[in-house]
């Protein structure tokens, strides 16, 4: 199956996201990631989630998530036409032989180092998915301590906005 | 009990219309039971306990809200159900926190399933205890959210009225469904400015009503050429309340009308043109239709499992118009070829008049050979039944003859297993909302609490609770409630001394092997509990009819009681089974009229 990113504009109250997850737990809906957060308006959150479903699976996820009363509005993000980022921390071990070495590995992703000690290093990465995951190929090597990393976060290309239908209702 | 103040989309409407009222200082509490005056309210069922006190305090005053009062929430639930699918109204229960709310869960789920407009009040511990395990506390909107088609939690009394009318526009709009409106103590004794109409807020929410034009064209245009039309109706068709517009769609396409479980009434069964319910239990010539099917019409139905069988071979020549208001069921099992979201009570006229632009143009296609093939397996095949070798009583003759004896007015609830499919089959349905069960569910212990429920908003019909042992020994408690605030409802227990519908399986899969299904409530027990006995207890009427001979006599008697519930304890025969049955996972095809009898399909065209 394959991949599809959903922007989800949801109204921000308390239980929205147990719904929505809820949702995709009970459906068997499988989720490659899901994150939340605020918008440009008040009230107004955005869950953008990553499934994995194709077809008539991925049409049930959104007929059912358009179901939830505090569900707004639902746009896919096709690649093509939207960009999509993951941020990413990674504490790599580096000592004073390898410590040149992890920076400009993580250079040549311009990733940041955020977090230096005399044992390790604390590098920060944004990009596409594929993009860290070429990152962290890269820096297990040196061995790789501790990852977070965020959900996808994805808006379409051009001018337009999501929640202008939304807000003149 | 008044009829004439009902909850719907037009009252919501007309009550934001209404002069506006000033805003009147007053706690949550009496602005729960106001809201609920409000929105037309007249019966609710519920039961009291501690975080729910404060409301129950001015219900008391209230002289236009009917408060039944349960002996069990579970009860409560059911009897919103029966009062919702009798009279097409909103069903109200109320309960307390913790025990009280999960003792509703059931009652949501069942409702969730079968969209029974519904909505259920709870109390809850005070939003300053919310979270620390406190007494009688329960996550209650947590738990429902799964079950419900939304739910509310009110923590101040300022947000009660908005919450309650949402939740009643929500219930009864779109897919109905029920909604839960949770209250925290201290809310309810909050003080408030009470005003009405109240401004919803809810821009999440569209249901959609009217069909898409093309989509309706092109329905149109598959209907006037199929050569294998069949209606298959579904209990949609009874909650949009358009039975009449089906029933000119009938007149006017001369298609065959298969009626599901949750369908049955949405067109007369007397008229030749409706060959009965589909599915695992359903007639020959209903199943049959649609394996030979070269469209099906699929109207506020949901190709639930107990219908198609194994899918994959359910209709397997046929296209598919389905038309439902709720977007998420189209194309959930099986792909329409033309999909309609929209309210059947808009869409089957917007049908009709495609149909009768496009018979403008061009001829429909003639059903004279499909009408021949059908009434060929109505004549060889018809419902019916054979008394058992033991010589005892037939529950389906007694069912049949409940439904002959009390007619189309009369309302009928059934719990769930053998006694409810045969109440499916043998009660012939002339009109809506005259059948009340547990469809997608399947909670037994329904019928006890549905009737009453039922009977309180419909006091002048004749209402029956068609109840097996099994089930009646889950619910009927509620006989104390019946007796006590005069809801004189009839009960039928269909006593064969076993959970009959897995004796059933057990005798066709299990060889016999009988694992815990026997009760000992029939012939040649110990009779525990002695139903006649239990139901004398409650102050209920009650007679034991051991024979057919006996049936209709006893029936009649029951008939003649008014006054106060009637119990039948009806002992039939263990080994009676509910015929024709298209076993578990096989498909339609395979449907057996009785026990290793396979229709012969190749007698057809």
């Amino acid at each position: 199956m394959a991949r599809h990113t959903l922007s989800v504009l949801v109204e921000d109250t308390p239980g929205v996201l147990a719904r929505v997850s809820g949702l995709f737990a009970r459906r068997q809906f499988n989720i490659d990631s899901l994150a939340v957060g605020a918008t440009e308006a008040p009230g107004i959150s955005r869950i953008t989630v990553v499934v994995d479903a194709d077809g008539v699976l991925l049409e049930q996820v959104t007929k059912q998530l358009n179901k939830l009363i505090h569900v707004l509005k639902i746009v896919e993000l096709p690649p093509e036409t939207s960009v999509q980022r993951e941020h990413i921390m990674v504490k790599v071990r580096a000592d004073a032989a390898t410590r040149l070495q992890v920076t400009q590995a993580a250079d040549l992703f311009r990733a940041q180092i955020v977090d230096v000690s005399t044992e390790s290093v604390v590098i920060e990465a944004t990009g596409a998915p594929d993009k860290l995951s070429a990152l962290l190929d890269v820096l297990e090597p040196f061995g790789v301590k501790e990852i977070a990393r965020s959900g996808t976060l994805g808006l379409a290309r051009g001018p337009r906005s999501m929640s202008e239908k939304v807000l003149r209702h | 009990m008044s009829k004439e103040s009902s909850v719907t989309p037009a009252t919501l409407a007309a009550a934001a219309s209404a002069p506006k009222s000033g805003p009147e200082r007053m706690t949550g509490s009496q602005a729960v039971i106001r809201t609920l005056e409000k929105l037309g309210v007249t019966d609710v069922f519920g039961l009291p306990g501690g975080a729910i006190l404060p409301t129950y305090d001015p219900l008391l005053d209230s002289d236009v809200i009917n408060h039944i009062l349960v002996r069990h929430e579970q009860g409560a639930g059911h009897a919103a159900q029966g009062y919702a699918m009798a009279t097409g109204r909103v069903g109200v229960c109320i309960a307390t926190s913790g025990p009280g709310a999960t003792n509703l869960i059931t009652p949501l789920a069942d409702a969730h399933m079968d969209s029974v407009p519904m909505v259920a009040i709870t109390g809850q511990v005070s939003s300053k205890v919310l979270g620390t395990d406190a007494f009688q506390e329960a996550d209650i909107v947590g738990m429902t959210m799964p079950v419900t088609k939304h739910s509310f939690m009110a923590t101040r009394a300022q947000d009660i009225p908005r919450m309650i009318a949402e939740a009643f526009y929500i219930a009864s709009t779109g897919r109905p469904g029920p909604v839960l409106v949770d209250i925290t103590k201290d809310a309810q004794q909050g003080l408030m400015d009470f005003e009405w109409p109240v401004q919803m807020k809810l821009r999440g929410y569209h249901p959609v009503v009217k069909g898409h034009n093309k989509q309706v064209r092109e329905a149109a245009r598959l209907i006037d050429q199929a050569e294998r039309p069949v209606l298959y109706v579904g209990g949609g068709t009874l909650r949009a309340h358009a039975c009449e517009e089906l029933a000119q769609l009938v007149e006017l396409t001369g298609a065959p009308v298969v009626t599901t479980l949750t369908a049955r009434g949405a067109f007369p069964d007397s008229d030749p043109r409706n060959l009965g319910m589909p599915g695992m239990h359903g007639t020959v010539p209903a199943v049959a239709s649609m394996q030979q099917s070269d469209l099906l019409i699929a109207l506020g139905a949901r190709f639930d499992d107990r219908v198609t069988g194994v899918v994959e071979s359910f209709a397997p020549g046929a296209k598919v118009v389905h038309i439902d208001i709720d977007p998420a069921e189209i194309s959930k099992i099986r792909f329409a070829d033309v999909p309609i979201v929209g309210d059947l009570k808009t869409v089957i006229p917007e049908l009709i008049d495609a149909l009768k632009a496009h018979r403008a143009e061009s001829e429909p296609a003639d059903l004279t050979g499909w009408w021949a093939v059908l009434n060929r397996l109505k004549d060889e095949y018809p419902l019916g039944y054979v008394p058992t070798d033991d010589g005892l009583g037939s529950p389906q003759h007694v069912i049949q003859r409940i439904g002959a004896l009390s007619g189309p007015e009369a309302i009928y609830a059934s719990g769930v297993g053998q006694h409810q499919m045969w109440a499916a089959q043998f009660v012939e349905y002339e009109r809506p909302h005259a059948w009340l069960n547990s469809s997608g569910l399947g909670t037994m212990g329904y019928a006890i609490p549905a009737a009453m429920g039922a009977q309180v908003g419909e006091p002048d019909r004749v209402v029956w609770a068609i109840d097996g042992d099994g089930c009646f020994q889950m619910t009927n408690q509620e006989l104390a409630t019946c007796v006590i605030n005069n809801i004189p409802i009839k009960v039928a227990v269909i006593n064969n001394s076993s959970l009959g519908m897995v004796r059933q399986w057990q005798t066709l899969f299990y060889e016999g092997r009988y694992s815990n299904t026997h009760l000992n409530t029939g012939h040649d027990t110990i009779h525990v509990p002695d139903f006649v006995k239990l139901a004398e207890a409650y102050g209920c009427a009650a007679f034991r009819c051991e024979s057919d001979d006996d049936v209709d006599a006893v029936i009649q008697q029951a008939l003649a009681i008014n006054d106060r519930p009637v119990l039948i304890d009806f002992t039939v025969s263990p080994d009676a089974m509910v015929w024709p049955m298209v076993p578990a996972g096989v498909s339609n095809d395979a449907i057996q009229v009785a026990r290793e009898t396979t229709p012969d399909w190749t007698q057809e065209d």
